[in-house]
């Protein structure tokens, strides 16, 4: 059996966020972590190497740098890196993410592919269903327990106030949910072959197979940013530092002034 | 096809177990200011097994017109046919503007079908908008700025920053909103929905999955989006013992508890209950932030509340940043006896 999971490279929101003077963001200027929903779905995918010897490769797009977090998928497990990575790629939606990364599938066999159900820097949630979209497979979004079973997957696939159990015929495309898991460390020697004994195969724009130029990077992103900027925020009102007496009435007087009470 | 020839505002009705989500109320709500700005109107597209039924109820919330695919493969919802019916409605009939809501579910149709209609997709909208794109035309290239557009508006990165977003060249524009946000109207009794019956016809495929059970959560849990009052508790409540405190202060208001991720991911609440990023959107008119220090991913999803009040006893904590009114104490002490003090008031 093989996986591929999909993985991407995210700024760490904590270290702060830069824009580029075209309204994309800056992706070189941040300090940058493996999605953790990523993370959670590289674990599920680990996880069945152990039960089933499945075969897992990584497969990222992005800058160069992301080699760093195919090293960390390796390093943990992971059998094989790609990376996806080309200058004529850079700036892309969602849209065109999804068109790069099914162009890059269709390169390599697989039974099962993962993405994280989103990332935190876009918080979209739409590239792994999309990829689906383009590749003509069937999806599970919002997992949150992968099993297999022989040539099927059994997902428990989560809503707000539900779960569905769904069952479905491999190959298919599953985005993971944080909750699925609690991803692995590195090992040491994880970490020593990942960087000293395993490659990263690189893969730019002409390695992807029935991608059309009209779909891919800034220009073949369908939607185009008007505006971004850091988010303006109501100020700070008051603060009181009292004893509880105090407090609970300070509390009471602005209820009974706002008509709460 | 030119894209003029896509008229209309769209917005898609969720139902679940035949009965329609607040979403749906919400976008028809915000729908209708879009197609006054535009001069349409308002099309709702519901699909589903045995549903005929709410139409009106759409209409009443809105709707100048409903869309219906009423067949029996839609009757729970699974992304092949909800994908191929709301498809094959946009290709039918060919919006300018299709509304999703940015539910579990809207956030699994929305990119399938605006992946298999080749258009743009922008998630958990905040704010929507008719403008121009660019929003300031370029020197000499005045003619090249589109009027009319759709501008879509987002939180990213935890919410650190706020992008507006447009889709100029192609079209429905689409866009997943953010449930709670969006305003319904006042529902206009007694209205009837102007109803237009639709069935692409469904054949069953690879891309079908088999549900093999739907697992409800368990008890009736009451919609903490729904509260006018939330006493919300956070890491600070200390155990699951202690947010009977929070229980006794929301019973004596007529609120409701909610928490922070902190919470769920100790286990003392459902994740139903959690305010923020991956949470709820919530914006009562009274938020009590009691023992939450305020993580960014957790004031995107109550900072829109009309009054927060929060008590924590770090005064460094990041909440006292949105606070209108902030109290640095102990909980322990300041929730008991301001509970008594409110049932107090009450007798009088």
């Amino acid at each position: 059996m093989k996986i591929v999971v999909c993985i991407k490279q995210v700024p760490d929101t904590k270290g702060g966020v830069k824009f580029n003077p075209d309204g994309t963001l800056d992706r070189a200027a941040m300090l940058a972590i493996m999605n953790p929903d990523d993370k959670a779905g590289l674990e599920a995918a680990l996880r069945i190497k152990e039960e089933t010897g499945a075969e897992v490769t990584v497969l990222t797009m992005g800058l160069p740098k992301a080699d760093d977090v195919l090293r960390e998928a390796m390093a943990m497990g992971a059998d094989k890196a790609i990376l996806v990575t080309d200058r004529v790629l850079g700036g892309a939606d969602t849209w065109a993410t999804s068109s790069t990364i099914a162009g890059a599938l269709r390169n390599i066999d697989y039974d099962l592919v993962i993405t994280g159900r989103q990332a935190i820097d876009g918080d979209t949630a739409q590239v792994g269903p999309q990829i689906a979209e383009h590749l003509g497979l069937p999806v599970i979004s919002y997992a949150a327990d992968i099993k297999i079973d022989g040539e099927n997957v059994i997902v428990k696939r989560q809503y707000e106030d539900r779960y569905h159990m769904l069952k479905t015929k491999m190959p298919c495309l599953i985005t993971a949910l944080s909750e699925l898991n609690t991803p692995r460390y590195m090992t040491p020697g994880g970490i020593f072959d990942a960087y000293d004994e395993k490659e990263v195969t690189v893969w730019g724009r002409a390695d992807l197979k029935d991608l059309d130029d009209a779909n891919i990077g800034l220009k073949g992103s369908p939607t185009k940013i008007a505006k971004a900027s850091d988010k303006v925020r109501k100020g700070a009102g008051e603060k009181v530092n009292l004893d509880a007496t105090e407090s609970v009435n300070y509390i009471m007087s602005k209820l009974t002034e706002k008509h709460v009470i | 096809m030119g894209l003029e020839e896509y008229k209309g505002v769209y917005i898609y009705a969720q139902q679940v177990d035949n009965e329609i989500s607040s979403i749906a109320f919400e976008l028809l709500g915000k729908g209708k200011e879009l197609a006054a700005a535009l001069g349409t109107d308002v099309t709702a597209v519901l699909l589903g097994s045995n549903v005929k039924g709410l139409c009106d109820k759409l209409a009443e919330y809105g709707a100048d017109k409903v869309i219906l695919v009423d067949d029996p493969a839609l009757e729970t919802y699974r992304t092949e046919p909800y994908a191929h019916a709301l498809a094959s409605v946009i290709n039918e009939y060919k919006p300018e503007i299709m509304l999703v809501g940015a539910t579990a579910i809207g956030r699994d149709l929305g990119p399938t079908v605006s992946a298999r209609v080749a258009t743009g997709l922008t998630a958990d909208c905040t704010v929507l908008e008719i403008g121009d794109f660019p929003l300031v035309a370029t020197p000499g290239k005045e003619d090249e700025q589109k009027h009319n557009q759709l501008l879509m508006t987002r939180p990213a990165f935890g919410g650190n920053t706020i992008a507006t977003i447009a889709c100029p060249d192609n079209r429905p524009q689409m866009a997943t909103v953010r449930p709670g946000v969006m305003q319904k109207i006042d529902p206009i009794a007694g209205a009837k929905a102007n109803i237009i019956e639709y069935n692409p016809g469904f054949t069953e495929n690879n891309r079908y999955v088999e549900i093999m059970e739907v697992v409800k959560a368990v008890g009736q849990v009451q919609n903490i989006m729904d509260a006018k009052i939330l006493v919300s508790g956070g890491r600070g409540v200390g155990s699951e013992e202690n947010f009977k405190l929070l229980d006794d202060l929301a019973a004596a208001l007529g609120g409701m508890v909610s928490c922070s991720r902190a919470v769920v991911e100790n286990g003392w609440k459902a994740q139903d209950y959690q305010v923020g990023q991956t949470g709820k959107t919530v914006r009562p008119n009274v938020y009590f932030a009691i023992g939450i220090s305020g993580a960014i991913q957790h004031v995107a999803g109550m900072e829109e509340s009309d009054l927060i009040i929060a008590i924590n006893k770090d005064a460094d904590a990041p909440i006292f940043d949105v606070a209108d009114y902030g109290i640095v104490g102990d909980l322990n002490k300041i929730v008991p006896a301001l509970t008594e003090a409110i049932k107090a008031q009450a007798e009088k």
